[in-house]
């Protein structure tokens, strides 16, 4: 039994039978072939999955490919413009803000939202922010400079 | 022959912004779950329930029969492969044998009983579960300490008393330093189970072509050849048949320091079914079955005078092995009694290890890997002393360091401190944080009835592992370096980096030594098949060993590189810098590019000279590297709460020559929080039957971006003549300080209330009981 999806991801139309439950991140990852977007933990916890979902950050692990039918997606793939970083990218670039990459797209997503809708954040919003996204590597500080960097940049 | 600007400015030292982040920030890098080969298939591996049970039998056919499902194994499907291996010796130790699949009993919670094969990942999971096992569940020991006392259940019933080895080290005179002692003070110290947590989890895609009868292994690991080597044993294939690659790999922190059960599993799944196929470890997978860190329980007595002078220390070391030995798990806990003397000057130690078998996943080598336990223990311990002689912690530290002048410094558990100036670490934390301001604000705190601390931690390394005689599997490391034919540079590195940020730090020993551009080097690790054979990246080694190997590997290069200037210069006496070839006679010059063009053409050779511009060197270190330096951290602890609130965090770090300052902050900024994660949150929990409480990361909990304060870095710089460049290594500094200077904060802000020690993780619980139970836990 599958069904049919109907949905635009970073800009562009697809359509897809899928079985009712698969992953939203499955179906990224393995049927559109953007693995840019992680699985860390298959428990929402992590935040490596993060995609924006009709404007909003959302854990791709926990969400269906149906749910997903006739909306939005974003994924890091389509974060960067004719080829030009997003303002995020290049402060996370800039400021050291990875290591192993592995929670960076998810972890990208989620300060693109933060900034969004807080231009301007604190260090303790920024902390707040990123609660749902975790780093094993960079003990955070470098990321926060880089929203702050970002924010800077972004006329926050 | 035009004449080329030379490039003067030099690179190391520089704040360069990483050449591996452009596919990292777009999302477009490999790890080994994006890799799709055609016909692929997909495992899934049944796991025990138990701890410790008999398999009466096993039931497939109902998963067999699944729509989707291909093959499904079990133990007795593999008995002619494998074991998983252990890499390490001790006298003495006793090894069970490791199955790849368990055989008639499981021994912990996550072992492996079955792997089921499917067209895709969803229908193997769902037929993992019409497995039927009949297990015959037995007793279980999960506690150490419990597994040494006499009528304990045996986790391997030809060994009883569950001891796997013991270990004794002894120096000096430790029972007339004990006689002569004024003060004696002796405290139980627990370093906890950790879950090393690499955010990427495990996973192995295995590739057979039959009609080339090779195979390629893609995993998540930090050592490529070393599993090549151990992969092919285990499985009786040519070790020149197989090939492993280590794709992007999210985060190791010696968790992937290792060859599993499910490399070798893949490899023969693969062979089987003639597909290839893919392991992806789930999370829950991940904390019940890749190795976890610490698991000490330490008996401490340290020995000294009323004036703060350190006489000896003596130290019971119980080490949780967990129900099998991993690649060098018994190993760990040695180098914690390396390190148990720290940076100070006395010299009677002995220590005593107790290795012991438990119904629980094997520990192995996380961050830090036996030196953050030492260093816990002995900068706990000093304290203790400084406080019950009534001794300020930095001066009683001040007393007892190894002095600048005393390097190489031979340490009575026989290393060889390269250098050091721990004062000069020391006196720079206490600057930096305004120590002595801080005691005042604390004295005006308590008087308001505050509780503020005030912990510092002056730790030693062993780092850069290291000669080859002291490591299980050689511990050097090679570089190869080619200039093709355009003048473009390649360098092929055997350390196997994973978020470090060797393709930066060596493109930029590349870029001083050749007077190229960075964009001008590509650097290439990890592929068995491209490079030659390597050790890895674990033990702060990559730069400080892979590194200088690049370094031995360009000078050869150079020496080339002016034969062949000088042919086309038509001149004996040239000399190369900045990229460019000169005679020194005429002031002519050629250009690298132009060099590395005639080098390949080969039109016109200097006489006894190779064509091509290209030079391989293995580098064996003489010795390890021994960083060290000061953390200071200040606390508060909530009366109401109890919970800890670090107000400041300083971390001074003297890890030699740097290369790139951003990428080092980087590492202790990472190394503290795993520390920090230690300190006060993290604990793998087990219950007395052997199940995984802390299953998942719901119910473990690493650091999130609110439970890490901002670090202040400083450094200083005390280079190491064991190699050219002067680095001594950085990766695990800040893990090792962070624990013992936290843990000392907090004890000392609850010390008006009589807490002498506190095991880890600081838990608000814990401590609320000790603030409302006055002191007592």
């Amino acid at each position: 039994m599958t069904r049919t999806i109907s949905l635009t991801i970073n800009g562009k139309p697809y359509s897809h039978q899928v079985e009712p439950r698969l992953l939203l991140i499955h179906y990224l990852r393995d049927v559109v072939g953007l693995t840019g977007p992680h699985i860390g933990c298959e428990t929402s916890i992590c935040g490596a999955c993060t995609v924006m979902v009709d404007g909003k950050a959302v854990k791709a692990c926990t969400m269906f490919a149906v749910q997903a039918d006739g909306r939005e997606i974003l994924t890091i793939e389509g974060l960067a413009t004719d080829g030009r970083y997003d303002p995020v990218q290049e402060a996370f670039w800039n400021e050291h803000a990875l290591q192993c990459g592995f929670c960076t797209p998810g972890m990208i997503l989620a300060v693109k939202q933060l900034l969004e809708r807080n231009p301007r954040p604190t260090e303790e919003e920024i902390r707040h922010g990123l609660e749902g996204n975790l780093c094993r590597c960079t003990g955070y500080q470098h990321i926060v400079n880089a929203v702050k960097a970002a924010a800077a940049r972004m006329g926050g | 022959m035009a004449t080329t600007i030379t490039k003067t400015e030099t690179l190391v030292g520089k704040r360069i912004r990483r050449k591996e982040d452009p596919r990292l920030i777009t999302g477009t890098a490999t790890y080994v779950d994006d890799i799709q080969m055609p016909g692929m298939h997909y495992a899934a591996i049944l796991r025990s329930p138990h701890a410790a049970a008999r398999i009466r039998s096993i039931r497939v056919g109902p998963a067999l029969e699944h729509p989707g499902v291909v093959a499904v194994f079990t133990g007795k499907d593999v008995e002619g492969i494998g074991p998983v291996p252990c890499g390490a010796s001790l006298p003495g130790l006793r090894v069970p044998y490791h199955s790849v699949l368990a055989r008639d009993r499981v021994y912990f919670v996550g072992h492996p009983v079955a792997v089921v094969v499917a067209r895709d990942r969803y229908i193997a999971r769902d037929a993992v579960d019409r497995i039927e096992v009949d297990y015959e569940p037995l007793p279980a020991v999960s506690d150490p300490e419990k597994a040494l006392e006499p009528g304990a259940p045996a986790v391997h019933p030809e060994w009883p008393d569950n001891i796997a080895f013991t270990y004794h080290q002894e120096a000096g005179d430790v029972d007339k330093a004990f006689a002569e002692a004024e003060v004696v003070v002796k405290q139980r110290i627990v370093s906890q189970r950790l879950i090393p947590t690499a955010l990427e989890t495990r996973g192995v895609v295995a590739d057979w072509r039959s009609g080339e009868r090779s195979l390629t292994i893609y995993s998540s690991t930090q050592i490529p050849h070393l599993m090549r080597t151990l992969v092919a044993q285990a499985l009786g294939l040519p070790e020149n048949r197989l090939r492993v690659v280590a794709p992007e790999v999210g985060g190791g922190f010696g968790s992937k320091l290792n060859v599993y059960a499910e490399e070798i599993l893949m490899g023969f799944v693969a062979m089987k079914i003639g597909k290839p196929i893919k392991w992806i470890e789930s999370r829950r997978e991940n904390f019940l079955c890749t190795i976890h860190g610490r698991g000490h329980v330490d008996y401490f007595e340290i020995a000294g005078k009323r004036d703060g002078t350190i006489l000896g220390l003596k130290l019971k070391l119980i080490q949780d092995l967990g129900a099998y030995h991993q690649l060098l798990t018994p190993a760990i806990p040695t180098l914690s009694v390396l390190m148990m003397p720290g940076i100070y000057r006395f010299r009677n130690i002995r220590a005593d290890i107790i290795g012991v078998f438990t119904n629980c996943v094997p520990t192995d080598a996380y961050r830090g890997a036996g030196r953050p336990e030492a260093t816990h223990g002995i900068e706990r311990m000093v304290d203790m002393l400084a406080a019950e002689i009534g001794m300020d912690p930095a001066e009683i530290r001040f007393k007892n360091f190894v002095r600048p002048e005393e390097f190489p410094y031979e340490t009575p558990t026989g290393l060889s401190y390269d250098t050091g100036n721990y004062a000069g670490a020391l006196e720079k934390a206490l600057e930096v944080a305004g120590y002595r301001q801080l005691r005042e604000e604390q004295k005006k705190a308590r008087q308001e009835g505050r509780l503020m601390g005030i912990g510092i931690s002056t730790y030693g390394e062993i780092c850069a592992f290291g000669p080859s005689p002291a490591t299980p599997a050689g511990g050097w490391e090679s570089a190869t370096v080619r200039v093709e034919p355009t003048g473009k540079v390649t360098v092929l590195t055997g350390a196997s980096p994973h978020g470090q940020g060797e393709e930066t730090t060596f493109a930029q020993i590349v870029c001083d030594e050749l007077g190229v551009d960075m964009d001008d080097v590509v650097v290439q690790h990890g592929d068995t098949a491209v490079v030659p054979y390597g050790i890895g990246t674990f033990g702060s080694r990559a730069t400080a060993v892979g590194g200088t190997a690049v370094y031995y590997a360009l000078q050869a290069l150079k020496e080339k590189i002016k034969k062949f200037g000088a042919t086309l210069l038509e001149s004996d006496d040239v000399s190369f810098s900045g990229g460019v070839c000169v005679c020194n006679q005429t002031g002519r010059s050629v250009s690298l590019a132009e060099i590395a063009a005639a080098s390949y053409r080969a039109a016109k050779l200097p006489p006894g000279t190779e064509p091509g511009l290209v030079s391989t060197y293995f580098w064996e270190p003489p010795n390890f590297t021994f960083p060290f330096g000061a953390h200071i951290v200040v606390t508060e602890v909530d009366r109401e709460t109890g919970a800890v609130e670090i107000k400041r965090y300083v971390a001074v770090d003297d890890c030699g020559k740097v290369i790139n300052p951003m990428l080092v902050d980087g590492q202790v900024h990472g190394g503290v929080a795993q520390g920090l994660g230690q300190a006060l949150y993290e604990q793998a929990v087990y219950d007395e039957n052997g199940q995984l409480v802390t299953g998942e990361l719901t119910d473990y909990a690493i650091p999130k971006a609110t439970m890490v304060p901002r670090i202040e870095t400083a450094h200083t710089e005390t280079p190491t003549p064991v190699n050219p460049l002067g680095i001594k290594g950085v990766g695990e500094a800040g893990t090792i300080a962070c624990s013992p200077a936290v843990v000392n904060s907090v004890v000392d802000a609850l010390s008006p209330l009589g807490v002498r020690h506190i095991d880890m993780p600081l838990t608000p619980e814990k401590l609320w009981r000790l603030i409302h139970k006055g002191g007592q836990a």
